[in-house]
Formats: structure tokens, sequence, C-alpha cells
């Protein structure tokens, strides 16, 4: 299986395409173009897509978007999209007021 | 490709990518080797992008001072990705008359540093900043601090480094490092021995394990601490903020929203499950604490909670050194929870002390053989 840890394999220029600017991500709207440049930028796993543009860290937390970012990164260098992590899940699983998290009877006797 | 480099970097976190550019900059060929399959995973991407000076240990001041004065403004520039600096000042917030002390203590050794760092009451806090409650009655003022943003900030010096021909390899722990003829020489993984004539840990706390391999230690701990990020909300201020009683930190970003941090009091007992997962209490407390200080935030929303490890040192200040005992050898671990403001000027540094044998800021005071049993 090809691995793309070697993060200076050659995964050739950055050729657009007639469909960049369709939205990928549409709690931050980012595009697939955006997308698709910071693959050449190097960033090679979903993780590393979120933290550089904020695709998936939105409202929705990537849970539209994560499949669409993971298949374009598989894509874009050639490899099988199981072979790539999804993003890290995180609580809370749906978006909670703060004084409703923080809303808990702390009796200090 | 060769395995041969005249330098090897242990981890992919802001320090080594930062010492990585600079590096490769000077002209030095460099591969950075990274043990899991995220470029920053660690620290790095988990912290609360403060960029300080006040409140920091006299030893580390000088490398936060000159990195915000000489490198923070032109990152951006620098790197071609937005790290999102903003240079507003730093808040640390007080509300009773020990907290005032402690305030007035860390301005005072601040402040005989050369540091531009003031006490100012509440009506002049609530006129940089009119969210705050009436509660808060003190704070130490530094207009000169700021923030960022960790993630651009940490992959931008990836990218950019990947550019000028540092090799990066993902999934590549070292467990060892092997002198060959009394010089460091080789690096190894479970995949393939790497060779060069200088290697520099920055590893994060897991630096203790590689340097032990070959006799050096660093005494520090692993400390979990959590963090937690609101959706975006409209621009209501641009300070850094923190507060004496430690109860939380943040700001807000460009982007809209609120990131915190926080402790809960259980930090130094939280479980380990291996990865840093945030607790069931910590997002609580903290947001009790935000909202003890900003009534305006109860209602906004908490998208998403997490945690990360510091890596605690004995004196709570970094490991920035040679190891001349292993000649080759270089260390730069040990940030306690302070080590993202002061990276580019630690990376700069640190590619200056191996590429040149010396540096522009002295970093004698944070050598690795200072720590010495109490009698
Ligand atoms: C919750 C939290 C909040 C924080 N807030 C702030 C703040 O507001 N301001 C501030 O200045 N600092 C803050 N910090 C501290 C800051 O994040 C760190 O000091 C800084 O990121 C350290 O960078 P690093 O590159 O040394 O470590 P890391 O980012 O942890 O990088 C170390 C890398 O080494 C890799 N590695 C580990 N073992 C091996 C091995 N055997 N082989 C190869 N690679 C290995 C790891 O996977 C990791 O990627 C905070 C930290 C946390 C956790």
């Amino acid at each position: 299986m090809k691995s793309i840890n070697d993060r200076s394999q050659d995964i050739g220029p950055f050729v657009s395409q007639t469909d960049d600017a369709i939205i990928i991500c549409r709690c931050e709207e980012i595009t697939k173009g955006e997308i698709r440049q910071a693959i050449h930028d190097g960033m090679f796993t979903v993780n590393e897509i979120r933290r550089y543009l904020r695709a998936g860290m939105g409202l929705c937390q990537g849970q539209t978007c994560g499949k669409l970012v993971k298949n374009l990164i598989a894509r874009e260098l050639n490899v099988i999209p199981d072979q790539l992590d999804p993003a890290t899940s995180r609580s809370p699983m749906r978006p909670v007021e703060m004084k409703v998290l923080g809303n808990e009877e702390v009796s200090h006797v | 490709m060769s395995k041969y480099n005249d330098v090897i970097i242990i981890g992919g976190g802001i320090i080594g990518n930062a010492t990585a550019y600079y590096l490769a900059k000077k002209g030095l060929s460099v591969t950075v080797l990274e043990a899991s399959k995220d470029i920053g995973i660690g620290g790095s991407s988990r912290n609360g992008g403060g960029v300080r000076q006040s409140g920091r240990d006299t030893r580390e001041l000088p490398l936060a001072m000159w990195g915000i004065k000489n490198l923070w403004p032109g990152l951006s520039e620098e790197l071609g990705v937005d790290v999102e600096y903003t240079q507003k000042g730093n808040l640390r917030l007080g509300k009773t008359a020990a907290h005032q002390k402690i305030l007035q203590g860390l301005t005072d050794k601040a402040v005989s540093c050369g540091l531009d760092v003031r006490m100012i009451n509440g009506d002049e806090i609530r006129a940089i900043n009119p969210y705050l409650s009436d509660e808060v009655t003190c704070a130490s003022w530094c207009p000169t601090d700021g923030h960022a943003n960790p993630l651009t900030a940490t992959l931008g010096y990836y990218k950019k480094a990947r550019e000028l021909g540092v090799r990066f390899i993902t999934e590549s722990p070292c467990f060892e490092l092997r002198k060959i003829k009394g010089v460091i020489r080789q690096v190894v993984t479970p995949d393939a021995i790497y060779e060069a004539d200088k290697v520099l840990v920055a590893a994060g706390f897991d630096s203790r394990k590689i340097l032990a391999t070959v006799g050096i230690d660093v005494p520090m701990m692993p400390l979990k601490m959590e963090c937690l990020v609101t959706e975006a909300e409209p621009p209501m201020f641009l300070q850094m903020l923190g507060t004496a009683d430690a109860d939380f930190y943040g700001h807000q970003s460009k982007h809209g929203s609120f990131v915190f941090g926080g402790s809960s009091g259980f930090e130094h007992l939280n479980k380990d499950n291996g990865s840093p997962i945030s607790s069931s209490i910590g997002a609580s407390c903290t947001c009790r604490g935000i909202i003890k200080y900003f009534p305006a935030l109860a209602d906004a929303k908490i998208v998403r909670a997490w945690a990360g490890w510091l890596d605690d040192c004995a004196d709570h200040v970094p490991v920035i050194s040679p190891v001349e005992e292993v000649p080759g050898l270089y260390i730069a671990c040990a940030f306690s929870g302070h080590g993202f403001g002061i990276a580019p000027a630690v990376g700069y540094n640190v590619a200056e002390m191996i590429a040149d044998g010396h540096s522009t800021i002295d970093l004698s005071a944070l050598r690795y053989d200072r720590f010495k049993p109490k009698q």
C-alpha cells in the first residue's frame, strides 16, 4: 500500500479544475479548490486540512463535509480513502450554551 | 532518498517545525520525524494561542520579548499563511486583595526586566474591555501582549519548511538515539535508521524517554489541560485575557469564536487514557469561571472541547540547550504550558545554536544541567 508518510513525495503540480469553486464545507464556506490547494501545501490528513482551513470546524463539526474532504485528499494523493483517518470527534455532541454546560450544583462543604 | 542529513529533528510540533524552517533558510539539509500521523498533533494544535510576556519567568522573558518585537509581526507574510497575530494587549484579571497581591508581584518582576506592564483599576479595565463584570477590581495590563492562531502558525511553519526542502516523515517514532565514536549519529525508528551530524529532540514530554537512551534526563512530567471553543460571535474584544486565580484564559479569534482554557483543580490527577481526552468536569467548570467574569457570554454556545498535555518542567521553565556530554545533541522541550508564544523565537535561536554555535538571545539560563538537589 502506498504510504503518505513521506511528505516530500511528488504528487504532481496543482492543476485547477472547473468545479474548484464549489463549496465543500458549508459551515465555514471552504471550496474544493481551497482544499486541493491545501493538499499541495502539504496537508495530507483530514485533521491537518481541518486545522489549516477550518473545514469541518464550524457548527456541524464536519458531520456533513468530513467524508467529502477525505475523498478529495485520497484522490489528490492517489490512495484509497480507507487509508485516511476521519477527523477527531470532540464533545459536546451538539452546541451547548455556556450557562447550560456550566449549570451544575457544586457544593463546597 | 538519502537517510543522511545535516540535522534531524525529532517532533513535528511548532518547535520542531519552526527550527526546521530557520535551519533550511540557512541552507542546511533537515529531516523532521513525527511519531503520529498528523503534523502538529501535540500541544501545538491544542493550546490557547497566548503570545505574552507578562507573567513569564525572568529566564524566559528575553525570548518572549525578542520574538514579539522581531518575528511575530511579520510572520504571516513570511510563512504565506495567516497566523492571525493580534497585538492588542493582555489583561490579567483579579477580584480580591489576594489576587491584587499576586498580580503586583508578577508586575514588579516584569517591570524590572524592562517590560511595559502596569496595574490598573476596575474603571480602567472596563474602559479597555466593557464586557467585564463589576466583580473585576484589578488587573495587570501589558499593551504589547497578544494572541495568534496556533493551528495555522504550526502548519504554516511546516508548509514553508517543506517548500524549502525540509523532509517531513510521519508515523516515525524515534525510540533510540545512538552515538558513534562518542558523538551523536543515529536516530532509530521502527522502519529506518536516520543519520545526521546534529540531532534536535523537540518531542514534548516524550523527549524524556528519547533522551534517556543516551543517558540524559530532563525533570518534567505530563500534565493534562483542557480548552473549549464557542461558535462564532460578533466581534467583542481583541485582548488576550487571563486571571490571577487561573480560572480561565483566552481570547476571541479572528473567526469570531472564543477560545478559552481553564482548570478544574484536578489536572495533576487526570486520567491518562493514552490520548488526551477531556474530562467530564473540565468544560463545565471553565464555563462557570468565564460567566463570572463575562456575564454576556452565558448564551454563547460551546461547539468543541479538547485536552492536551503540557511538558511541565521541575521549575516550569523550558530546557533549550546543547548537550556537551553527547556532542551534536540539542534539546528544546519542557515548555511547561507556554511554548507557543515563544516558538518563533525558540526556532530562530535554536537554528542559530545548531548552525552557528551561538544564538542571538543568551539561553544559558535554560540549560539542561541547571537542576540541582536542594542540599
Ligand atoms: C491546553 C494547552 C494550552 C496551552 N496554552 C498556551 C498558550 O496560551 N500560550 C503558549 O505560549 N503556550 C500554550 N501552551 C503550550 C504550548 O502548546 C506548547 O508549549 C507548545 O506547543 C510546544 O510545542 P512543541 O513542538 O514542543 O510540542 P508538541 O506540539 O507537543 O510537539 C511534540 C511532537 O513530538 C511528537 N513526538 C512525540 N514523541 C515522538 C517520538 N518518539 N518520535 C517522533 N516524534 C515524537 C509528538 O507527536 C508531537 O507532534 C498550551 C498547551 C496546552 C496543552
